[in-house]
């Protein structure tokens, strides 16, 4: 019975995302990133640093940076194209009328949410794995490079997109359709950049700069899961080769480890408890 | 053990008896906005197959009253049940159709996506046809394929109509139902309402349109500053009836028999003659043949009723001059 409005709901969210504007803005940004990365990895072949042609290593290495800048690129336009699917889709349509008429059928409002979580993630996600699959083909026919678990990546990158979209939600049960948009796009910004800060604080062996990412990414999981999914995009032995500060986290597009089970689990309950919030949020609220 | 069984059995006896529940009850209803008391001590009841009218001014409490009914809007007191079940469980709104003040749908929708849509969620299989059939019934059998968002405001509330009646409803909610609609769509609707009256399905009717309202409501529920300013049928409210007169030569005697009926008031050959509310259908022809064995000559004799406009503008008036005093 509520499974039904679940999946109802879920579908009607993706019919949405496909028929609204939003999509198409998403797939212009898309070719339009993809295009120049293309462009961008063909030169990287071609180009002679000090005189010489990059060595193998160093193509390997420097691809594996762009490669993860550009997927950086890619996982802000899904995180920017989902929160801002995620506001209108339930502040808006409390704002407009739209859910007078749909809430007052025999139905939960927190099946109603849930299908609404549900249509976005599998939004998101299928967005992150054909962008993303469209890159690495990018990058394997200009370079010749395959990352090691390109699967693993993209699911991290997907999970960071539900995060941010979960978090939408919540926002959007409680404040006007736009700033709950720009309030998540505002904190997936913050937690990136105090990542990079932690960074940094690693680098140079600050412990209490280093903590500020360690919180941050407890709070808000998204810059952790994209840490985790550039791990899983860059080479590890041409990574070992070129040991330094870069790989103890100061440098912001490369990964020195994979996520802990620990960690994942944790993003899983964030998500679940963020959920949680919002269908009590949206069940108290008055229309 | 034996008188217990045969006392359940009674019981279950007696429960099945009983009438079902009314379409709509509540009782001692209380909302405030922050400072503001929006809905204060409603009770109200609406029957099976009854339709009843909302009334009242701006800011009376109607659509909250009827958002409370919905479980969109959680009263701070009181108690409401909808087809028998408590307003804030989600089957009580199984068999209700409803069209908010605030319409709007899925504007990326085609108007038939949008009935088939209801339909799923209300949990009722209604076949193609029948939607269609709902669809052309609100006039907009020509627009099933086109997309919401290129619709009129009236061509949204007609569907927003379609919409409450698509699922099959025991009741129907319509909150401010011509508000967009002209007068064409006005006549519609109330075609709609005396169909939905015929087939026995309840509705609970908001509207500032008074004349709408009398034509199609059984009863009528006047609020006023969140409160019940009067309730009854409209024979109830509009009690009040006069006889309009012109007579010549009128005797002593004869006004003593027109003082027998009412009160009376005279200007030149005028005469207006307060009727009784339980007035048996002989006293006018009575009055007449009387009148005119008294050698009275009968010009005209006109019955006017009081429209419930002016009963509703008196009853609002009085709850103003009370609370100034």
């Amino acid at each position: 019975m509520t499974a039904r409005i679940v999946f109802t709901i879920a579908a009607l969210t993706l019919q949405e995302a496909a028929r609204r504007r939003v999509l198409r803005a998403l797939a212009v940004l898309t070719v339009a990133l993809l295009t120049l990365s293309a462009w961008g990895f063909s030169r990287l072949v071609e180009v002679e640093f000090d005189g010489s042609a990059l060595t193998s290593g160093e193509a390997r290495l420097v691809a594996s940076q762009l490669l993860n800048l550009v997927m950086f690129g890619l996982s802000l336009i899904a995180a920017l194209g989902t929160a801002f699917l995620a506001g209108p889709t339930l502040a808006g349509e409390i704002e407009s009328g739209t859910a007078l008429a749909i809430l007052a059928r025999p139905i939960r409002r927190q099946a109603v949410l849930l299908g609404k979580w549900l249509g976005l993630v599998a939004f998101g996600s299928g967005f992150v794995a054909m962008a993303g699959l469209a890159q690495f083909l990018i990058v394997w026919a200009t370079t010749d490079y395959w990352p090691p678990q390109p699967v693993t990546g993209l699911a991290l990158l997907a999970a960071q997109t539900a995060v941010l979209l979960t978090l939408g939600l919540l926002l959007s049960t409680a404040i006007s359709p736009m700033a709950s948009g720009i309030v998540a796009v505002g904190l997936f910004g913050a937690t990136w950049i105090a990542g990079v800060v932690g960074g940094v604080g690693q680098a140079l062996g600050n412990e209490g700069v280093a903590q500020v990412g360690t919180v941050s990414r407890m709070l808000l999981p998204t810059d952790g899961l994209w840490r985790g999914a550039m791990h899983a995009f860059q080479d590890p032995i041409t990574l070992a080769r070129f040991d330094g500060p870069a790989l103890r986290g100061g440098f912001p597009f490369l990964s020195s480890a994979s996520l802990t089970t620990a960690y994942l689990a944790w993003t899983g309950l964030w998500v679940v408890l963020v959920l949680g919030l919002a269908m009590a949020s949206f069940r108290r609220r008055d229309l | 053990m034996e008188p217990m069984i045969s006392d359940t059995a009674a019981a279950e006896r007696l429960l099945a008896e009983l009438p079902p529940a009314a379409a709509v009850w509540c009782s001692g209803l209380r909302k405030r906005y922050r400072r503001r008391t929006a809905v204060d001590d409603v009770s109200l009841t609406v029957g099976r197959g009854e339709v009843v009218g909302l009334l009242g001014p701006n800011g009376a409490g109607k659509t909250t009253v009827i958002k409370i009914l919905l479980g969109l809007v959680r009263p701070d007191a009181g108690e409401a049940l909808v087809l028998g079940h408590p307003a804030r469980d989600p089957r009580a709104r199984a068999r209700v159709g409803y069209l908010p003040e605030l319409f709007r749908y899925q504007p990326w929708l085609t108007a038939s996506e949008v009935l088939a849509l209801h339909v799923r969620l209300a949990g009722v299989a209604v076949p193609a046809q029948e939607r269609r059939e709902c669809l052309a019934a609100v006039g907009l059998a020509d627009r099933a394929r086109d997309r919401v968002g290129g619709f009129s405001k009236g061509m949204q509330q007609r569907l927003g109509l379609a919409v409450a009646l698509v699922a099959r409803p025991e009741l129907v909610v319509l909150d401010e139902p011509t508000s967009a609609l002209d007068p064409i769509g006005r006549a519609d609707v109330r075609d709609l309402l005396l169909s939905l009256k015929a087939r026995k399905v309840a509705v609970l009717l908001n509207s500032h349109l008074i004349g709408e309202v009398e034509r199609v409501c059984d009863r009528v529920v006047i609020l006023d500053r969140g409160q019940v300013a009067a309730s009854g049928t409209l024979a109830e409210l509009l009690g009040k009836r006069e006889l309009r007169l012109r007579l010549g030569e009128v005797s002593a005697e004869a006004e003593a028999r027109l003082a027998a009926v009412g009160r009376f008031t005279r200007s030149g050959d005028s005469f207006t003659v307060a009727l009784p509310a339980a007035e048996d259908s002989a006293s006018v022809p009575d009055l007449v043949a009387d009148l005119v064995g008294l050698g009275v000559r009968v010009h005209a004799v006109e019955p006017a009723r009081i429209s419930l406009e002016d009963r509703l503008l008196d009853i609002l008036r009085a709850d103003d001059g009370g609370d100034r005093s």
